[in-house]
């Protein structure tokens, strides 16, 4: 029997914005099936977006939505978490949205631990724009604003999320589309800032820069590149170059959780009071 | 019983004054000269419950605001100039997705860092002009420590009264003098609530303009699910280019203001019935205006102050009659001419607007204000 999606999606919102051959819907899919498989509740689960075509997705879904301004997801999802730690909260945007203009807020987010998911959909270019290149563009590559090649080094957004102390980093492609709601849900589980990032494709303003013939080809390319980290593990180095690794990347469950850690503080403020 | 009585800063009484009014939720970032207000709620908030939360920039705390309002809390947050530039971008959010908070910014030297420790008034049009687009605007300018905890109050009733941020800015002067506060009671200054949707979830729309210009804000995580959007929307929440719609949008969200000035301008006049010149201040000028035009009243000139308590809305009705009835408007101010173009523009070329333009970051003395009023022919 086909999978229900019907039921966190807003009625009369569909079709989506999306071109065809976006990944983003496939992320989407898989969000919904992992809200369903936790069961979410709508109106105690709050989902954010920055602003951009991935940021678009929450107006999609059937619960408590809040579409931003460009890179403010995550201090907007702060404050909702803080004034109550007890809702579900997520995030969802693009790299360029999470990674540039909102950089500085993802790395604080990190390193605070505070229990709410990040899924960022990594398509390497700011596509609402048309195609400007972003700090996930691979060096050399073309963008609208990289016509002789792209002379930036890219961020590595997995690395950088465990760098500055997220405590669940996993990794998946919109071509593993079975993978994706599994990495999310445990996403969710995982008390603590976790980071699910979807590398995803944009045959519309960076495939096509990019000589990409199709849509078959760029997932065929998410196909080829995407290593498990079991895999991995027993490959050498010279096997692994030009591939990425997918699954969870990172997981350590010793650091306090923010809003936890902040409930201490109001139990101090109130004996010494 | 006495009252509490205490003698603290312009900061600390608009911690308090917050705190009086039911905030729950700070979000801030340290900029000299506004630090006391979030060392203060870090010590109180979380005595009460609520949440204290410095952010790693203005924007994120701007941003924390309003998301911790939209799930329910009171919000405050506190800055000062080069912060308040910062915040523009997500007050426009807020005022676009209309969401209840409080911005207390502490007027310094400016532009860019400027003078951090000095005194200013050249945030006044920022408030109003910050942010782009057409939006509402409320912006309160105290003029006493006293005044600061209870316009504090009076910030977040507005805000959830009209559903809209607001924004208090004393000058530093005012923020970091001392002075004897005496805390009302419970009760005794009224504290609105938010207005909370009465319509069951399945029904609920965050825009609903049949409950009136302002319509009722359900909270997130309270049982009601919803859309917000910084984009042009309807009154669902969705996104909408239709023009009809954003046409409509757009000036409700400015009517809840404007229409609604007498609601929310407030002044104070001071020996103005024979007065014949008129100094018009606000914050802490209007303390050397007050001797100034007692100096004045001695050597048997008829003086007497108009005082802004409300910035934005502008008092311009009020402007417009005392440039009626007096030969000259003085208006002292530690910028280079702000509210004096809006006494121009209210006063249509009836009297001369004369100005006392500071900033070099000394306050504004009442020799300079009595020498003004004295060339007032």
């Amino acid at each position: 029997m086909a999978y229900d999606y019907e039921k966190y999606i807003r009625p009369g919102k569909l079709p989506h914005i999306w071109c065809p051959g976006c990944g983003h819907g496939i992320v989407m899919k898989g969000l919904i099936r992992a809200m369903g498989t936790l069961n979410l509740k709508k109106e105690e689960t709050a989902l954010v977006s920055g602003i951009g075509c991935a940021s678009r997705l929450p107006g999609y879904i059937d619960c408590c939505t809040l579409h931003t301004a460009h890179g403010r997801a995550v201090p907007f999802a702060t404050g909702i978490k803080m004034a109550r730690p007890e809702m579900n909260v997520i995030l969802v945007g693009g790299d360029g949205d999470g990674t540039a203009i909102g950089g500085n807020h993802f790395i604080h987010a990190c390193r605070r631990n505070i229990d709410m998911t990040y899924i960022i959909m990594n398509n390497y270019i700011y596509g609402m724009t048309g195609g400007q290149f972003s700090p996930c563009t691979p060096t050399g590559d073309k963008a609208s604003t990289t016509p002789y090649g792209n002379p930036d080094p890219g961020f590595d957004l997995a690395k950088l999320a465990i760098g500055a102390g997220a405590t669940f980093v996993a990794r998946g492609t919109a071509f593993h589309a079975n993978q994706i709601d599994k990495l999310i849900v445990e996403a969710i589980q995982h008390k603590g800032f976790s980071v699910v990032e979807i590398l995803d494709d944009c045959p519309t303003t960076y495939g096509r820069r990019n000589k990409y013939k199709s849509v078959i080809e760029m997932m065929n390319r998410l196909k080829e590149i995407a290593v498990p980290v079991k895999a991995a593990e027993k490959m050498t180095a010279e096997q692994l170059k030009g591939k990425v690794l997918t699954g969870v990347l990172y997981k350590e469950e010793i650091k306090p959780e923010y809003t936890a850690e902040y409930a201490k503080v109001i139990e101090r403020a109130k004996a010494a009071k | 019983m006495s009252k509490k009585v205490a003698f603290i800063q312009g900061n600390e009484a608009g911690a308090y004054g917050a705190l009086y009014a039911g905030c729950t939720f700070f979000g801030g970032y340290p900029i000299t000269p506004s630090t006391e207000v979030a060392e203060v709620m870090s010590v109180e908030l979380p005595k009460i419950g609520g949440k204290f939360i410095q952010m790693e920039d203005e924007i994120g705390a701007m941003a924390a605001v309003l998301g911790a309002s939209l799930a329910g809390a009171k919000a405050l947050t506190a800055t000062s100039g080069p912060g308040l530039s910062l915040k523009q971008e997500l007050i426009g959010y807020g005022c676009i997705a209309e969401i209840p908070c409080v911005i207390f910014n502490v007027m310094r030297g400016g532009p860019s860092t400027g003078m951090p420790t000095g005194p200013s008034q050249s945030d006044v049009m920022c408030a109003k002009w910050g942010t782009h687009g057409d939006h509402p605007a409320i912006c309160l300018v105290p003029a006493s420590v006293q005044e600061t905890f209870e316009e504090v109050i009076r910030a977040f009733n507005l805000s959830e009264k009209y559903r809209t941020p607001v924004m208090i800015m004393p000058d530093e002067i005012i923020a970091h003098m001392r002075e004897r506060v005496v805390f009302p009671e419970p009760g005794e200054i009224e504290v609105v609530p938010r207005k909370s949707p009465t319509v069951p979830a399945e029904q609920y729309k965050p825009y609903d303009i049949s409950f009136g210009d302002v319509p009722p804000l359900a909270s997130f995580g309270s049982g009601y699910k919803f859309h917000v959007t910084g984009l042009n929307k309807m009154q669902d929440g969705f996104p909408t280019t239709k023009a009809d719609i954003v046409q409509a949008e757009e000036e409700r969200q400015v009517r809840k203001v404007n229409a609604n000035v007498d609601d929310i301008v407030t002044f104070e006049e001071y020996l103005l019935d024979d007065a014949e010149v008129a100094v018009v201040a606000y914050g802490s000028t209007s303390r050397s205006a007050r001797y100034a035009v007692n100096i004045a009243r001695e050597q048997g000139i008829k003086a007497g102050m108009f005082r802004i308590k409300t910035f934005w809305p502008f008092p311009d009705k009020q402007i417009k009659a005392l440039a009626g009835k007096v030969k000259g408007i003085v208006i002292p101010e530690m910028n280079l001419g702000m509210c004096s173009l809006e006494l121009e523009r209210c006063a249509q070329g009836q009297v001369p607007v004369l100005g006392i333009f500071r900033v070099d970051g000394e306050p504004i003395n009442p020799d300079q204000i009595l020498e003004k009023i004295k060339e007032v022919k």
